[in-house]
C-alpha cells in the first residue's frame, strides 16, 4: 500500500464479505423452500427469500467494486484519494441503506412497501434484481455519484494509466446503466427490453471492463510484467466484450415480444461473447509464464487465475449452451438459466471480488502476504467453494434437462409443478452442494483470523528441506 | 508484433468498436420500438390492463413465476396462463391461496378485491396475445 487514503477500502471489503454470508444464507433458505414449500411460510415467502439473496449479491459485489476503486485508483494515479472522508461517509450511507432495505423486505409486505415508498408515483418495483423501493434506488444513485466524483477527481490530478481509465470509465458506465431502473414503461414488452439494458448491460458489458481492470491491476502487481503488454491485452479484451455484447443483447429478445430479426442478430453476436473470456484465460496465463517475480501471496494468485477459468465456464460455456435461438426455445426460463446465472456470477464477479480482496487485504493490514497457515485456509476455501459451485451448476443443469424433456419438448407435455416433482433429486443435490459452498465460505473466512504475516526465511527453509 | 500492433491501436479498436456497435444497437432499438405496439397489441392496453400490470409488479409475482420466461423458476409461466386455465379458474385459484398442503410450494394470499382480480385477469389476457415467435413451445409454458 503506497498511499494512506487507500485504507478506506478496508471497511468496504469487510462489509462485502459480511453481506456475502447473508447472500448465501438466503440462498440456502430458498433452496430448501424449493424442496419443502412450507418452510418459513408465510413469514418468509419464496420471493422475499429470493430478492434478499439476489440483492445481497449485487450489493456485496458493488461494495467490492467500490472498495477496489478506492484502493486502485490512487495507487495507479500515484496520488492520494481526492477525499477519503467522503469515501468513508459514502460507505456508511451505502451499508445502512442496504441493511434497511433487506430489513424492509423481511418485515414489510412487498405491496405495502411499494405503497409507502411512492411506487405509485414513479413505479420501479417488481422487476428482477431491481426490486428495491424508490428511496433505495435514489440512494444508490447518490452513492454512485459520490464514488464517481471522488475517483474522477483523483484521476484528474494524477497519472492517467489505461487501467485507471478503463476502471473509472466503467464505473461511469455502471452508474449510467443503472438509470433505466427508473424507466418502467407500461408496455410489458418494452419494459422487458429496457430491463436488459441494466442486467445484460452490466454483466455482459460494463462489468467485464471492471473485471478486466481489476485482473490487469492484480497481475501487474503480482507478476511484475510490463504495463504496456498488460494494457494492450486489456484493450483487446474489452473491445471484444463490446463488439460481441452490444448486439449480443439480442439473445434476450427472441421470445419476449421483440421483432424476429433479433433471432438472427442475437444468435450471431452472442455466440461471439465467449471470446473475451477465452482471451482473459490466455492473457492471465501468459502473464503468469512471463512473471518476473514470485509474489508470496499464493492465494491471491490462485483467485486471479481461477477467475478467468470459472468465468469462461459459467459465462462462456454455460452461456453459449442457452444462447442460440433454437436451443433457447426449449431452455428459456428454466433452471438452465439459473445454472448459468450461478456459475457466471460466481466465476466472474464473485471470484474477481475475492481476488482483489485477497490481494489487497493483507496490504491493508500492513503485510505483503498472510502467513502460510492463513493462506492454506484461504486456498482450501477457494477449492471448496469452486467445486461446490460446479456442483450447484450441474444440479441445476440436471433440473433444466428434466424440464426440457418432460415439459418443453414432450409430445404430451407435463404440467410445471409435476415436472418440478420429477426434478426433486437435482434440487436436493443443489442444496447439499449449497451447504458445501457455505462450509467453503466459512473456511475461507477463517483464514482472516489466523494471525501473522508471511515469513520469507522460514518458508524458504521449509522449501529447501522438502 | 509488439511494434506493429501498439497499445494505441488496441485502444482505438475498443473505442471505435464500442461507438460503432452502440450506434447500430440504438438504430435497431428505434426500429424495435416502432414495431412492438403491433406485436403486443398495445392498442388493447386498457386501463384495466394497466391496473392489472401494476398489481402484478407491486406484488412481485415474478419473484416466483416467469412472464415470457423472465423472472423466477419456482412457479409456472404466467404469460400464457390465461390460455392454459381461463379467467374463472385463475380468480378462484388466487383467492384459494395458500393451499397449506404440507411441504408443497406455497403462494401467498394477496387479499385482492373482485375488481382487482378482474384487472389482473385483463392483464393476463393481454399478455397471452403477445407475438413471442411461438414461444412457449406448448401450453404448459
Ligand atoms: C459473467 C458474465 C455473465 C453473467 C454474470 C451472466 C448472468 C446471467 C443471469 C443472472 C441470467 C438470468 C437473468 C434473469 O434473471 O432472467 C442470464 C441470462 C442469460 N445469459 Fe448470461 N451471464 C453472463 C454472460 C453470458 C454470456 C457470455 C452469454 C452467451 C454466450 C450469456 C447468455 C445468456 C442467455 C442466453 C440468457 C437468457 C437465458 C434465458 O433465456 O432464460 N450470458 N445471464
Ligand atoms: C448456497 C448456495 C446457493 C443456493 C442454495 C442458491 C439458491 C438460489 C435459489 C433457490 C435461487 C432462485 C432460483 C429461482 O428463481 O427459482 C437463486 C437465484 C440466484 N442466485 Fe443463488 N444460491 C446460492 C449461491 C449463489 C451464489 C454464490 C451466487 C453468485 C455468486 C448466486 C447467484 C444467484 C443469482 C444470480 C440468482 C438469480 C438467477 C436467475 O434469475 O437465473 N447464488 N439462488
Ligand atoms: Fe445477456
Amino acid at each position: 500500500m503506497k498511499y494512506q487514503s487507500q485504507k478506506v477500502a478496508k471497511p468496504y471489503f469487510i462489509a462485502a464479505l459480511a453481506l456475502f454470508v447473508g447472500q448465501i444464507v438466503f440462498g440456502l433458505i430458498a433452496g430448501l423452500q424449493y424442496l419443502h414449500g412450507t418452510f418459513l411460510f408465510p413469514e418468509l415467502p419464496f420471493d422475499v427469500t429470493r430478492m434478499s439473496h439476489t440483492n445481497l449479491l449485487i450489493v456485496w459485489l458493488l461494495m467490492t467494486f467500490m472498495g477496489a476503486a478506492y484502493f486502485i485508483v490512487p495507487e495507479e494515479a500515484q496520488t492520494e484519494l481526492y477525499s477519503p472522508r467522503l469515501a468513508l461517509v459514502t460507505f456508511w450511507v451505502f451499508l445502512i441503506a442496504a441493511a434497511l432495505t433487506i430489513v424492509a423486505y423481511l418485515f414489510v409486505d412487498y405491496a405495502h412497501l411499494a405503497a409507502i415508498t411512492g411506487n405509485a408515483i414513479l413505479p420501479t418495483m417488481g422487476r428482477g434484481y431491481l426490486e428495491q423501493p424508490l428511496p433505495t434506488k435514489i440512494g444508490i444513485v447518490l452513492v454512485a455519484l459520490s464514488l464517481l466524483f471522488n475517483v474522477t477527481m483523483t484521476l484528474i490530478k494524477g497519472r492517467k494509466t489505461s487501467i485507471n481509465l478503463i476502471l473509472v470509465g466503467s464505473l461511469w458506465g455502471l452508474a449510467l446503466l443503472f438509470l433505466p431502473a427508473f424507466y418502467f414503461p407500461h408496455d410489458t414488452v418494452k419494459a422487458s427490453y429496457a430491463w436488459w439494458w441494466v442486467v445484460h448491460g452490466w454483466v455482459e458489458g460494463d462489468w467485464e471492463l471492471i473485471l478486466g481492470a481489476l485482473l490487469g491491476f492484480i497481475l501487474i502487481k503480482m507478476t511484475g510484467v510490463d504495463r504496456e503488454i498488460v494494457e494492450k491485452w486489456l484493450y483487446i479484451i474489452v473491445a471484444m466484450t463490446l463488439i460481441s455484447g452490444l448486439i449480443g443483447i439480442g439473445h434476450h429478445y427472441y421470445y419476449t415480444g421483440a421483432p424476429s430479426y433479433w433471432i438472427w442478430l442475437g444468435s450471431i453476436f452472442s455466440a461471439l461473447e465467449p471470446i473475451p473470456f477465452i482471451l482473459l484465460i490466455a492473457f492471465s496465463f501468459k502473464m503468469l509464464l512471463q512473471r518476473r517475480r514470485e509474489h508470496p501471496n499464493k492465494a491471491a494468485m490462485l483467485w486471479a487465475l481461477g477467475t478467468p477459468i470459472m468465468a469462461f465456464l459459467g459465462a462462456g460455456l454455460w452461456g453459449f449452451m442457452i444462447t442460440l435461438a433454437p436451443a433457447q426455445y426449449y431452455m428459456h426460463g428454466t433452471n438452465f438459466t439459473a445454472a448459468h446465472g450461478h456459475l457466471a456470477f460466481f466465476g466472474a464477479y464473485a471470484m474477481i471480488s475475492l481476488a482483489i480482496i485477497s490481494y489487497a487485504m493483507p496490504l491493508l493490514r500492513g503485510r505483503t502476504a498472510n502467513s502460510a497457515a492463513a493462506q492454506r485456509w484461504e486456498i482450501a476455501g477457494f477449492w471448496i467453494m469452486v467445486l461446490s459451485m460446479l456442483g450447484i451448476a450441474l444440479a441445476l443443469t440436471g433440473a433444466g434437462i428434466v424440464t426440457v424433456i418432460l415439459q418443453r419438448a414432450a409430445d404430451d407435455p407435463m404440467p410445471f409443478m409435476q415436472v418440478q416433482d420429477k426434478a426433486r433429486v437435482f434440487f436436493w443435490v443443489r442444496e447439499f452442494a449449497g451447504v458445501g459452498f457455505f462450509i467453503g465460505l466459512l473456511v475461507y473466512l477463517r483464514s482472516f483470523f489466523i494471525a501473522g504475516e508471511y515469513e520469507y526465511a522460514s518458508e524458504m527453509k521449509q522449501a529447501l528441506a522438502a | 508484433m509488439q511494434q506493429v500492433f501498439t497499445k494505441a491501436m488496441a485502444r482505438n479498436i475498443f473505442l471505435g468498436g464500442a461507438v460503432f456497435f452502440l450506434a447500430i444497437y440504438l438504430a435497431l432499438s428505434y426500429d424495435t420500438w416502432q414495431r412492438i405496439p403491433e406485436r403486443d397489441h398495445a392498442d388493447k392496453m386498457t386501463s384495466a390492463v394497466l391496473r392489472g400490470k401494476y398489481l402484478l409488479d407491486s406484488n412481485d409475482c415474478i419473484g416466483c413465476h416467469t412472464v415470457n420466461g423472465e423472472g423466477a423458476y419456482f412457479a409456472p409461466e404466467l404469460a400464457n396462463v390465461y390460455k392454459r386455465r381461463g379467467p374463472v379458474f385463475i380468480k378462484a385459484w388466487i383467492e384459494a391461496q395458500p393451499t397449506g398442503v404440507p411441504g408443497r410450494r406455497q403462494m401467498p394470499n394477496f387479499h385482492f378485491t373482485q375488481n382487482q382480480l378482474d384487472d389482473l385477469v385483463a392483464y393476463l389476457q393481454w399478455l397471452s396475445n403477445i407475438d413471442t415467435n411461438n414461444w412457449p413451445p406448448n401450453i404448459q409454458g
